[in-house]
């Protein structure tokens, strides 16, 4: 278990003040120049060495993202940071507890990795339905501006940095870092063709780094601490600490900051109490928010929650939101749910999520009743194969993978209802004779 | 230039190029539905998805992805037949399957791509997607139920055409095209939409229902709407012009269509002039061939007769009637039927030099006076490409909405001589300066002050003439170029008091001053100029003949006929031959081959179809001012500028609802 002095977010729970003075005694903004000064290489190789993945669900390098953005400007066109709060994945609600308790790590983790990409400002992206966060985010953005710690000569380092919040309007695939980008611009939000890629050309056209808000929040602790504390946790290239939202059938659902890599069982029992009626009693796992395939009981108890651990189980650890379900679940039926989701969110854009997303929803709900023949099921899992890889963006393969997970570990449950509904209609060979 | 692979065979594509082109060039057919050549690359119907190696292990969409050396692609492998077939079915599971209604049938790219690339059946079999109807306004018919969300009407809208009309509501499956607050689509090209559209989302709402593409006749032709003589196919079936569309010919109108070209069509067949008639005790009655000709015989014209071309017709009619008033030893020849007096000894000077093609490429562009958006809506598209390819522009003249970015000069013109500092810098700067001047700065008198202000901003360089004239009558070049253009203009016809004007379709000009003439009008439309007329000899319009028109480049091209004329109407060259009998003088032409070849050994470019040669431009007179403001523009009203226009229900409604909708809506309150 995670000491309490290795705990990064000191205030995940809101018992202190979200305020700069409070923020500061937790050792935020605790000479944030000198941080700068290290200079914009040695900030990224020291990310870099930490091992810190993406913490938004892809996993990518973080360190090796923010080399990618140009050294200079050629053209005269700045760099952009664009931090990513539209936290809208069912399951998923890290973000929400930073921003609301903690809110000057993510500024201060602005500043530093916008730094550190030679980046002109930084947008943070919230989502629509975070009112409060907002309100308290906008708070915290005013209150470091009033103490100098951003906006010209940031926190005395002689770099000019600005931070600026922008609010959602409550779609899923703004999420998605292009779409993103097209809705910061004031664009209807969807993803834009890759390449080129943000790096090149992102925000209005000029390079910029998407990041989720956990990836920024964690930076300034990591190059205070060193890399070497943040990679003594988790497996080899699974490192450091991570915050696990666990939520579902289990005693004590909850937000905990944990080591990478963590074996799931350890993860229930030491934080949340056990799952609901026992272990006896788990049926599957959603590991990593809603898009990722579930893992039954069996598979889960022992794997450990890191990138590469639920990989090999066929899942993912994507935002390391754990929906945990026991076996009073109506599994068939949760999957759809998630299915609507996913077709209420589609974009619209491409043909494939488009069209893909309602066909696999209606489908679902027919296979909820059982009200469907047994080679739909095959013919659901061709359709999922043929929305999977063919789209603009990972809307579709997400709007895939939960049913396949489905289809792949719980299929004599969707045969049994077909044959129960069917069952009803079928003719009383007695009757005919009479 | 990278070096690909394509289905085993190895070609090289120019630099720049996307896998697309790349399987183009190796003669594949890759489907598609949301890529177009003259749009921005959208990449969302996913029909043109082929295997790339090297890259991820799926399909990729050939239309976004650059082709760079030694790519591996694959258009026949499983992973492609069986993306494709995902893709085309997931279309279809939401489209109505329609066809057998739907207008678009036998002439749609979902139609001939699921045969080709579909599965062959479906298998949902669950409720469809129903969207309600939108309304885009006169001209575009629309079924949102068809759509298949390719966005292409968005993107012209947005970025051809230059207005937001045309955008997309919700997300997902309930994502719907539509119009802002489904108000009509305004623009002078919007029926483009129409075409672009590949299903039946987006239809014609004139031609609805009224033949299917394989019953009609196709022909080649010209519009003549305008001076931009943009290609257009006429598409007839039995005596009836059904439709006009847009053929791709890069120099004029890439493949687009102004609405007025395509819809005016339907004129054609209205208010027709399909008798004889002459003037009796105040009225027009009908007659025969015979007593017209006599009528006019007896008027016993002698030189005394002029010929007043209209805006619409061919050079061989107005070489007809130049051949005859020769053989009269008239030469009282005039097609700028609003009295427009601007010197024309040097045709360059009046022809739009830089090409419209060439125009795209300009950095710096004045306009004097012209209304481009209505004089020629697709000069204005080109335009709009220069601005965005960073061109400025600055406008002398009443303000209007060019789409791009401009600077208005004001009304007056003697800005000419007084330039402003940073249009002289601009000018300075740039590379390919050009000036264009209008109808409204013609009228003024403008010429002379232009080509000062041309040569004192050095818009004529090496391989670049950047003094340019927009007409905006199909047959104005061709008649300029036939000698139609008196030193005086109309004001000269009419003080040489001629007994007998004939006038060729001529339905803008002023007959007043005619008063005592006996006034023949040879033309199709009964419009202003039939009922001026004293003897009425019935016509061909532009699709009924045979002819070649200039346009505003000084491009000869040659429209062909499609239909034959209504009634007792005439190839207008026959009736100027006939004419020539009844008056005794000999023309030297009976045929049409040999009329057209008279005229072509008068004016030999009008031989060849392309650019003529008009020569360099005259040495500006320095001292040439123009003054005065321009108060208006010469067009008035967009839809309704010709004969055939003005007759055509179509354009009537468009006029009212698009130009005066507001007006009616307050006079309704």
């Amino acid at each position: 278990m995670l000491a309490d002095r290795d705990r990064i977010f000191t205030n995940l729970y809101g018992f202190q003040d979200w305020g700069l003075k409070a923020a500061q005694a937790r050792g935020d903004w605790d000479d944030t120049k000198a941080l700068i000064a290290r200079g914009q290489d040695a900030i990224i190789e020291e990310v870099k060495a930490s091992g810190l993945r993406g913490r938004g669900g892809a996993g990518f390098p973080t360190g090796l993202k923010w080399s990618f953005m140009p050294k200079e400007s050629r053209d005269g066109r700045p760099s952009f940071l664009v931090i990513n709060a539209d936290e809208s994945e069912p399951g998923s609600c890290k973000d929400r507890e930073i921003i609301r308790h903690d809110p000057h790590k993510l500024i201060e983790g602005a500043l530093v990795a916008g730094f550190a990409m030679r980046a002109r400002a930084a947008y943070i992206y919230i989502r629509g339905e975070y009112i409060r966060e907002a309100e308290t985010l906008q708070k915290a953005i005013d209150e470091a501006y009033a103490a100098g710690l951003i906006g010209k000569n940031a926190s005395k380092s002689g770099y000019d940095f600005d931070v600026f919040m922008h609010r959602g309007a409550g779609a899923y695939i703004c999420g998605e870092e292009t779409a993103m980008i097209e809705s910061l611009e004031g664009k209807k939000g969807q993803p834009r063709l890759k390449p080129p890629f943000p790096a090149g050309a992102g925000l209005y056209g000029c390079p910029t780094t998407v990041n989720n808000v956990e990836s920024i929040a964690v930076v300034p602790t990591i190059l205070r601490r060193g890399a070497a504390w943040f990679s003594s946790f988790g497996r080899e290239n699974n490192k450091g600490t991570k915050l696990f939202q666990i939520s579902g059938h289990v005693e004590k659902p909850c937000v905990v900051e944990e080591a990478m890599s963590i074996p799931f069982r350890e993860l229930i029992e030491k934080h949340c109490g056990g799952i609901a009626g026992g272990w006896d009693n788990l049926l599957a796992v959603i590991p990593g928010g809603s898009s990722v395939p579930l893992v039954p009981a069996a598979q889960i108890m022992d794997a450990p929650m890191d990138f590469d651990g639920l990989k090999d189980v066929g899942s993912g650890l994507g935002t390391a939101a754990v929906i945990v379900m026991d076996k009073s679940t109506d599994i068939v039926r949760a999957i759809s749910r998630i299915s609507y989701f996913y077709k209420h969110e589609s974009c619209g854009q491409c043909t494939p999520c488009r069209e893909g997303t309602g066909w696999m929803w209606r489908m679902m709900e027919r296979l909820r009743t059982g009200d469907a023949a047994i080679e739909e099921i095959d013919m659901l899992q061709q359709v999922t194969k043929q929305v999977e890889g063919h789209t603009i963006c990972a809307l579709g393969d997400a709007a895939a993978w939960p049913i396949q997970g489905l289809i792949k570990h719980f299929r004599p449950e969707l045969e049994r209802r077909i044959h129960e509904h069917n069952a009803q209609f079928a003719p009383e060979y007695g009757v005919a004779a009479e | 230039m990278p070096k690909v692979t394509v289905d085993g065979v190895e070609i090289e594509v120019p630099a720049g190029a996307t896998v697309l082109q790349a399987c183009e060039l190796a003669g594949k057919e890759i489907p598609r539905f949301c890529y177009h050549e003259r749009l921005s690359i959208a990449g969302n119907c996913r029909m043109c998805l082929v295997e790339v190696k090297p890259g991820p292990p799926k399909p990729q969409a050939s239309c976004a992805l650059p082709a760079t050396d030694g790519q591996d692609i694959r258009t026949d492998s499983q992973m492609v037949k069986t993306a494709r077939e995902g893709v085309m079915e997931f279309l279809l599971i939401n489209h109505p399957l329609d066809c057998p209604i739907c207008d678009q049938g036998g002439e749609c790219d979902l139609q001939d791509q699921a045969v080709a690339y579909g599965r062959g059946g479906s298998r949902y079999d669950m409720n469809k997607r129903a969207v309600t109807e939108k309304y885009m306004g006169p001209l575009i018919k629309t079924v949102m139920t068809r759509c298949i969300h390719c966005t292409r009407c968005v993107r012209f809208s947005e970025e051809i055409a230059g207005v937001d009309e045309i955008g997309a509501l919700y997300r997902g499956e309930d994502m719907q095209i539509t119009t802002y607050l489904e108000q009509a689509a305004e623009h002078e090209l919007s029926a483009n939409v129409i075409d672009l559209c590949p299903v039946g989302a987006l239809t014609s709402r004139p031609y609805a229902f009224e033949a299917r593409p394989w019953e009609l006749r196709k022909t080649l032709s010209i519009d003549v709407s305008d001076a931009v003589g943009a290609n257009i196919t006429l598409q007839s079936k039995g005596r009836e012009v059904m439709r006009a569309l847009p053929r791709i010919n890069d120099d004029v109108n890439e493949e687009w269509l102004s609405d007025k070209g395509r819809f005016m069509v339907d004129g054609l067949g209205k208010r027709r002039l399909d008798k004889v008639f002459l003037r009796k005790k105040g009225g027009l009655k009908p007659a025969t061939w015979e007593e017209a000709f006599a009528a006019v015989a007896k008027a016993k014209p002698g030189k005394a007769i002029a010929a007043i071309a209209g805006d619409m017709v061919d050079c061989e009619t107005m070489f007809a009637a130049k051949a005859l008033l020769k053989a009269c030893g008239s030469g009282l020849l005039e097609g700028r039927q609003t009295g427009m007096d601007y010197d024309v000894s040097n045709l360059a000077a009046v022809a739009f030099n830089s090409t419209f093609a060439g125009i795209e490429t300009a950095d710096a562009v004045l306009i004097v006076g012209s209304h481009i958006r209505w004089e020629a809506p697709l000069v204005n598209v080109r335009l709009r490409k220069a601005v965005k390819r960073g061109a400025k522009v600055y406008i002398i003249g009443p303000r209007w909405d060019p789409t791009y970015p401009a600077t208005f000069l004001g009304e007056d013109l003697s800005v000419l001589s007084k330039l402003p500092k940073d249009l002289v810098d601009a000018f300075k700067g740039a590379e390919r300066p050009a000036i264009i001047m209008g109808g409204a700065a013609l009228a003024k008198g403008a010429l002379g002050a232009g080509l000062a202000a041309a040569e004192k901003l050095k818009v004529v360089r090496d391989g670049w003439n950047g003094f340019n004239v927009l007409h905006f009558s199909a047959a104005r070049m061709g008649g300029l170029m036939l000698g139609y253009a008196q030193k005086g203009g109309m004001a000269d016809i009419a003080a040489a008091k001629p007994k007998v004007v004939l006038s060729l379709g001529a339905d803008e000009m002023d007959f007043e001053p005619f008063a005592d003439a006996l006034k023949v009008y040879i033309g199709h439309h009964g419009d202003k100029g039939a009922h001026a007329a004293d003897i009425v000899l019935p016509a061909a319009s532009f699709a009924e003949k045979d002819g070649t028109y200039v346009n505003t480049e000084g491009r000869v091209q040659f429209a062909e006929k499609a239909v034959f004329a209504p009634g007792d109407a005439r190839e207008d060259w026959t009736i100027l031959r006939a004419l020539a009998d009844a008056l005794g003088v000999s023309v030297g032409f009976d045929s049409y081959a040999e009329l057209q070849a008279a005229m072509i050994a008068e004016v030999p470019s009008l031989g060849e179809e392309g650019l003529a040669d008009l020569g360099a431009l005259p040495k500006a007179d320095s001292k040439a001012k123009a003054e005065g403001a321009i108060s208006a523009y010469p067009i008035k009203d967009f839809y309704l500028t010709n004969p055939i226009a003005r007759a055509s229900a179509v354009m009537q409604q468009c006029s009212a609802e698009l130009l005066h909708g507001e007006e009616l809506k307050e006079a309704a309150e």
